[in-house]
């Protein structure tokens, strides 16, 4: 009887960890982030092959068959190094809804996915909110419409089209009545576009009871992993910085005012670990309450999560407002998460909403 | 990661459900204004049949009057959840059962254990903390009460503050200075001291609750033979700081805090304005959800931290967020706590203002109490700022601040 990760788990984080520290410093970041798609190939395949990318995959089609927590200790490492990586969508989303697939579908889309060949996008967020006149609709088989805020699309090769509650489609990139115009976001480290939908046939889709929500709940609790591990890079920075920087004769680590916003820091995040841990535990084994822990953790996550930001970029002071300094990837990333699928506010109302209130 | 419920854990929820059912009616209730001794009779019969079914002093050897289970967490989520849900007293806490005796089971001599672990837990012997005083507040090590040795005894003179509860208490567990010409951290010693020793005196301290919770205890020339010495004579510090690290965790207790919210629950469903629940005000609702987040991040982080106990391991590395984990517990839990309050009285409005007793008045006023001992709490048991200090130092390593020099060095 425990509430902690297991020796599997802690290896899994700190192999992934090592990978990423060795082989994507910021530099790579910035280099990457600096393309058209965000994309790189070999990192993807890296990743793949360290079975980070297939790790909810099951191990019957390649993968490494492991729980939403182990999805979590992947986004959070990648949230930690800000890396570049469609891991949200591909290792996330898809693998997700495809649990609900037909076993053809699964044999088509999940060996593929843990290998890194395929890579998706998706189009979630109107099932969230709809904002500026978005909004799908699907007849006969086709889709027509406008979804705003697509997910992972710079090297997308397959979209998930979330339509309705029930009903999610794959549909290709470059299907016949699809525009996909890129958008421009604070964070570059991820892609995101809107999508034009014209007739567009939607004749590959998911369909279960709650399946949409099943994958809103999953993609919450990956983005506050990813949130999470931002806000441990940004704290680590932040104490660092305060360790070597001298002013008035004397390191500011040492003055309480420096202090006591580095232990605000620490006290908001550790709890926090917590409870994205029981939510992410819960999605696997406790149905009933997964949902509500996801909209729980995603909103808890982004609200000290922006604060966290902010403050360890007043730790740093005017070098943490510049583009030189790295801390800024981690801030727009962080802010980023927090709309991302819902912001604060909305799934709060989602929760209460689960509880009868 | 194993919260598996297995048949085991679903009879003991079920057969706890059951016993708090039955004793319902006769049982003390629990959740809001929990301060205070163990003096009351009806308390010390509930915490007696409490024991004897392992719901109280849970893990506490059988040898000293506990129920001798090992630790499981699981049953101690279930413990919190099963009261939380009833409303129910979970037993005699307070500084002797909470404190004290984890810090005997640590440090104490087995003569010790023996005389003063079972009456404690079951609430015969309430004990108070004598560690602040007038000039030994934040800085705890400047404590200058002396005891000086005199044969088989130590003599006592000076002063103690903020002394929850001496005004119940049979017996004081305190720090003294024993050691004179040691440093100011290795002079010290702690001492078990009756109350009723000729030579000290107990004046209530009123507060801005109304009410007097805390006392000023002063001592002249008050006796206690030097067995009274828990660890060794200059050893106080090391000893306190044990007591003080069982103390962070009882004030920021995650059963509390979950009991204190089901209650703020149960108040803004049954609490109408113009004829509409306070819970389906959206902006209330909204703080609602947000306390809800931290409650849950509460408990989990107690759970976390549990488990790290009993593995006898750190929770993450030195000098990273996870690594100060088990640093932040009062720090967190005592805001927590007044938060939760703060909102019960914003949604009672002008009927959360109330107190003493008023026509009108909602849960005998317990939310106002609550609100304001809670501020108590987060200046007690180390201030706030204190515990930053201690996670950015002891956690995060960050250097101390550097030592004045003496008056006049400056420049």
């Amino acid at each position: 009887m425990d509430f902690g990760l297991s020796d599997e788990q802690k290896l899994l984080e700190q192999s992934l960890r090592r990978y990423l520290t060795e082989s994507v410093p910021t530099a790579r970041v910035r280099a990457i982030m600096a393309t058209d798609t965000a994309y790189d190939a070999e990192l993807w395949s890296d990743l793949a092959e360290l079975g980070a990318v297939g790790v909810l995959v099951p191990e019957a089609h390649g993968g490494s068959g492991l729980s939403l927590l182990d999805a979590a200790l992947v986004a959070q490492s990648l949230g930690f190094a800000a890396a570049p990586a469609p891991f949200l969508a591909t290792g996330v989303l898809a693998p997700v809804a495809l649990a609900a697939g037909t076993p053809a579908q699964q044999a088509e889309w999940l060996p593929r996915i843990a290998t890194g060949e395929v890579v998706f996008a998706a189009a979630l967020s109107e099932a969230v909110t709809k904002r500026g006149g978005a909004g799908l609709h699907a007849e006969a088989d086709c889709i027509t419409g406008s979804a705003l805020f697509a997910i992972d699309t710079g090297a997308a090769s397959t979209i998930l089209v979330a339509l309705g509650r029930d009903c999610i489609a794959l549909v290709p990139h470059d299907a016949a009545g699809l525009t996909v115009t890129p958008l421009a976001t604070i964070d570059r480290t991820r892609r995101f576009a809107a999508l034009d939908f014209e007739r567009v046939a939607a004749d590959v889709a998911i369909t279960a009871p709650g399946l949409v929500d099943r994958v809103l709940a999953a993609g919450r609790i990956a983005i506050a992993a990813d949130t999470l591990g931002a806000c441990e890079r940004a704290i680590e920075l932040a104490v660092a910085y305060a360790k070597q920087r001298v002013q008035f004769g004397r390191t500011i680590a040492t003055f309480q005012a420096v202090k006591h916003l580095c232990a605000e820091m620490v006290a908001e995040i550790e709890p926090a670990r917590s409870l994205l841990w029981i939510a992410a535990h819960a999605f696997d084994e406790r149905p009933d309450e997964a949902a509500q822990l996801a909209a729980h953790a995603k909103a808890h996550l982004a609200e000290i999560g922006t604060a966290i930001v902010r403050t360890a970029t007043e730790v740093h002071g005017g070098i943490g407002f510049t583009s030189e300094h790295d801390l800024h990837l981690w801030f727009k990333r962080v802010g980023l998460d927090r709309q991302l699928l819902g912001g604060p506010e909305i799934v709060r109302a989602e929760a209460a909403a689960l509880h009868g209130w | 990661m194993d919260l598996s419920h297995g048949p085991e854990y679903e009879e003991f929820r079920a057969t706890l459900r059951a016993f708090l059912e039955a004793n319902r009616a006769s049982a003390p209730r629990g959740g809001l204004g929990a301060a205070g001794g163990s003096n009351d009779p009806a308390l010390r019969e509930w915490q007696k049949l409490l024991i004897e079914h392992g719901y109280a002093a849970r893990t506490i050897p059988k040898i000293y009057g506990g129920f001798g289970a090992d630790p499981d967490i699981l049953k101690r989520v279930i413990l919190d959840e099963e009261f939380a849900r009833a409303g129910v007293s979970a037993g005699v806490g307070g500084q002797g059962p909470e404190m004290l005796v984890p810090t005997l089971l640590e440090h104490g001599s087995e003569a010790q254990k023996k005389r003063w672990i079972e009456p404690t837990i079951r609430g015969e012997v309430v004990w108070c903390q004598g560690y602040s005083e007038p000039n030994a507040g934040s800085d705890l090590a400047n404590v200058q009460t002396r005891a000086v040795e005199d044969g088989d005894d130590f003599v006592i003179t000076g002063q103690k503050i903020w002394t929850t509860t001496a005004h119940l208490a049979q017996m004081m567990f305190g720090l003294f200075r024993s050691e004179p010409g040691e440093s100011k951290h290795g002079g010290l010693s702690y001492l078990l001291i009756a109350m009723n020793t000729p030579g000290i005196e107990v004046r209530p301290l009123g507060t801005m609750t109304g009410r007097a919770e805390f006392n000023e205890v002063f001592f002249t020339n008050a006796r206690v033979p030097k067995t009274s010495v828990v660890g060794k004579r200059g050893e106080g510090w090391k000893i306190a700081n044990t007591t003080l690290k069982h103390e962070r965790n009882m004030l920021a207790s995650s059963g509390m805090l979950e009991a204190a919210f089901q209650r703020l629950i149960d108040l803004m469903k049954a609490e109408r304005r113009d004829g509409r629940r306070a819970i389906d005000d959206p902006v209330l609702r909204d703080r609602l959800l947000r306390l809800e987040a931290r409650v849950i991040a509460a408990k989990y982080h107690s759970l976390r931290m549990l488990t790290c106990s009993i593995k006898n391991e750190m929770p993450g590395a030195f000098g990273t967020p996870a690594g100060c984990a088990g640093l932040i517990t009062k720090l967190s839990g005592c805001e927590l706590s007044h938060q939760i309050a703060a909102l019960a009285i914003d949604s009672l409005g002008e009927l959360g203002v109330l107190y003493d007793g008023s026509k009108h008045l909602r849960a005998f006023g317990a939310w106002q109490f609550q609100y304001m001992f809670s501020l108590g709490l987060i200046i007690g048991g180390g201030t706030a700022q204190i515990q930053k200090n201690i996670i950015a130092e002891r956690g995060l390593g960050m250097p101390r601040e550097p030592r004045p020099g003496p008056p006049g060095a400056a420049a």
